[in-house]
């Protein structure tokens, strides 16, 4: 009778023992997991929350533009890796209102983000991926494009003209879009 | 001689077991009635290991910088020995991939072997199809020509759609908020790394299963499957008939992947290497990115849909495409399996056919982008040399008229041929039109003056073909 009670209780306790055991390995695992992927993870979302802080970029001299006239400018992106090499630039359509005015057009069609040129004697932007066009001011005149070319923020200062640096263009879905 | 040899095997093998477990699995046995139509699935196998082999070696020179990578390409495939050789190599292994692993994912479907008990075979199947995808794409995209740096802007603007964290996503793909030096270095990660990981997990995966449940057998219009008794039935049939794997079955499959093999290799000889657009300069305009043929008919169904659409195919093609293949055996694993029994599944796959090879056209000829590099028209087609007709043919090309209109066999083809338009609209009609644009076309009231519209309407109401004149109008 003794001897039945002792076994018994000392089954119970190699059972215990051993949920024990199973727990602590699954905690620690968790832990191992926890401890190798959390910094990486970290790494690899970093540029997601990082706030690039935007810079004014010179384009050329004011003298250089024609009056009413659009051309291509290039500059440097904000804060290009050493690396970047020529990825480090972004293009805009820049055009001369007046010696004071100009507006800088986005490359970037507002439907998937093809490079669209612009057609000087037609007065038109034009995307070759899916046939998007734009009116002179930007808005769409036909294909795909749901919105508006973006345009970038352009000042005069010390007779340059200065592009503000900005992300891509993004075109979105609001939540309560009617599509 | 011999029996040191064997005997130095017989040891190893008491060690590794390869008696014990490599050669069960060998000669587990197989229905005979397969024949040549399981191949697919291991010559997308050999297809894979050629992508490997060849990648492998295409990284001991691809440098995964923003400028460097295009001239290490350049390198590899005008300098570097047998470089030129390995891209194109690389290039059709991918092709040849894909377009097996479509075949075979086809012909599973069509016998419907994904029904009980290979559910899951399916489904990893699926996942694997995705995934060789996703190769494709980020492969394409390593070229990182002005294609590739298009291309991600493509994919960035695709993410970008997606409600809620669709900025996140695309900022999450570029590694930044514009595309720059993080953003290939990302994308090198996913294919030669994530994907590829993902992909030998899942062949594992996938080749235990398939040696978990057996071959499936040739489908039988007699034998539908019943799950309280398939698999015994299966045994049993397999006890009778059945053949070893090896050699009795896969000798096929090893044709077959020779024959896929050398085909690589002929094209790569034959063909060489896809050629490099200009460099990836994200300030170059003057680039037409197009993606790799697989994709041709994504790419014309995102030009051809009505914009309301677009955020149900952008993201409905791929989310729930995945999904509903993904979920395809949890809904109809019993029944027949015979394509003549399953009328719906014959439909579905001449359909999807008939809709690749039409959108692919389509997608190939790209007839919605404007031809940027479209001629003046010859005096040929003019037909007078001077007056308003004339100044109305130079106008026609330079207001922008031809990108998009065919006259006489010269311009784009995103608005209808204007070679018979003298027939079909009256004078106001075409002044209307023109001033008004209409459904896809800009309205040139501001860009076009009085003089001007007259010499084009003059112009292209000389626009008439011999034939009888017809009533369609407009």
């Amino acid at each position: 009778m003794n001897e039945n009670t002792k076994e018994v209780s000392c089954r119970d306790d190699v059972e215990d023992r051993r949920s024990f055991h199973a727990r602590l390995s699954m905690i620690l695992s968790a832990v191992i997991g926890a401890l190798i992927v959390l910094p990486g993870l970290s790494f690899v979302l970093a540029p997601i929350f990082k706030q690039t802080k935007q810079k004014w970029r010179s384009v050329g001299k004011v003298d250089d533009f024609k009056k009413g006239s659009t051309v291509l400018v290039s500059f440097e992106d904000p804060s290009p890796e050493p690396w970047a090499g020529v990825t480090a630039k972004t293009a805009a359509w820049l055009r001369c209102v007046n010696d004071t005015e100009f507006i800088a057009f986005s490359i970037n069609c507002r439907h998937l983000g093809c490079p669209v040129r612009w057609i000087d004697t037609a007065g038109l932007f034009m995307c070759p991926c899916h046939g998007g066009v734009y009116y002179s001011d930007g808005t769409v005149a036909g294909g795909p494009p749901p919105e508006p070319l973006d345009r970038y923020q352009v000042r005069v200062r010390n007779g340059q003209v200065e592009i503000h640096t900005a992300a891509v263009p993004l075109t979105t879905t609001p939540l309560n879009a009617d599509s | 001689m011999k029996q040191p040899l064997q005997k130095t095997w017989n040891w190893i093998d008491s060690r590794i077991g390869y008696t014990d477990y490599v050669l069960p699995l060998l000669t587990h046995t197989v229905p005979r009635d397969a024949r040549w139509w399981y191949v697919f699935g291991s010559a997308t196998l050999t297809a894979f290991i050629v992508q490997v082999f060849s990648g492998i070696c295409l990284a001991m020179s691809y440098v995964p910088g923003g400028d460097e990578a295009y001239e290490s390409l350049k390198f590899i495939t005008e300098q570097a020995p047998f470089g030129a050789f390995l891209r194109a190599m690389h290039s059709y292994g991918a092709s040849a991939m894909v377009a097996l692993v479509v075949i075979h994912l086809t012909q599973v479907y069509l016998h419907a072997t994904y029904k009980y008990p290979r559910e899951m075979n399916w489904m990893t199947g699926v996942v694997l199809f995705f995934v060789v995808l996703a190769m494709a794409f980020t492969g394409q995209l390593l070229r990182w020509d002005a294609n590739g740096v298009w291309s991600v802007y493509v994919a960035t603007e695709m993410a970008a759609r997606t409600p809620i964290i669709g900025p996140t996503l695309s900022h999450f793909l570029l590694g930044g908020e514009t595309v720059g030096g993080s953003t290939l270095s990302r994308f090198f990660v996913y294919h030669v790394f994530i994907l590829p990981g993902i992909i030998f997990a899942g062949v594992g995966l996938h080749l235990s299963l398939l040696f978990r449940h057996g071959i499936s057998e040739m489908p039988d219009v007699d034998r539908p499957v019943d799950p309280a008794t398939y698999k015994e039935q299966y045994e049993a049939r397999l006890e009778k008939t059945g053949v070893p794997f090896w050699p009795s079955a896969m000798w096929r499959d090893v044709v077959f992947s020779t024959l896929v093999v050398g085909v690589i290799v002929a094209c790569s000889l034959i063909f060489g290497p896809p050629a490099l657009d200009a460099p990836p300069d994200p300030a170059n305009i003057h680039a037409n990115p197009m993606p790799d043929w697989y994709f041709w008919w994504y790419f014309a169904v995102l030009s051809l849909l009505p914009p309301s659409y677009e955020f149900w195919f952008i993201l409905g093609v791929p989310v729930v495409g995945f999904l509903a293949m993904f979920c395809l055996p949890l809904f109809s694993n019993t029944g027949h399996r015979a394509p003549s029994k399953r009328p719906w599944a014959v439909g579905i796959v001449i359909a999807s056919l008939a809709g690749f090879v039409v959108l692919s056209i389509y997608g190939y000829r790209e007839p919605w982008s404007p031809d940027f590099d479209v001629p003046e028209l010859p005096s040929s087609v003019v037909g007078v040399d001077h007056g308003p007709v004339f100044d109305g043919a130079k106008l026609a090309h330079s207001k922008g008229c031809l990108y998009c209109h065919t006259i006489g066999g010269y311009g784009g083809h995103r608005g209808p041929d204007l070679s018979n338009i003298g027939n079909q609209l009256t004078r106001d009609d075409l002044i209307i039109r023109i001033n008004n644009g209409g459904y896809n076309m800009p309205a040139f009231a501001s860009s076009v003056n009085s003089d001007q519209l007259s010499d084009i309407v003059d112009f292209l109401m000389t626009r008439v073909e011999d034939k009888e004149p017809t009533n369609e109008g407009g």
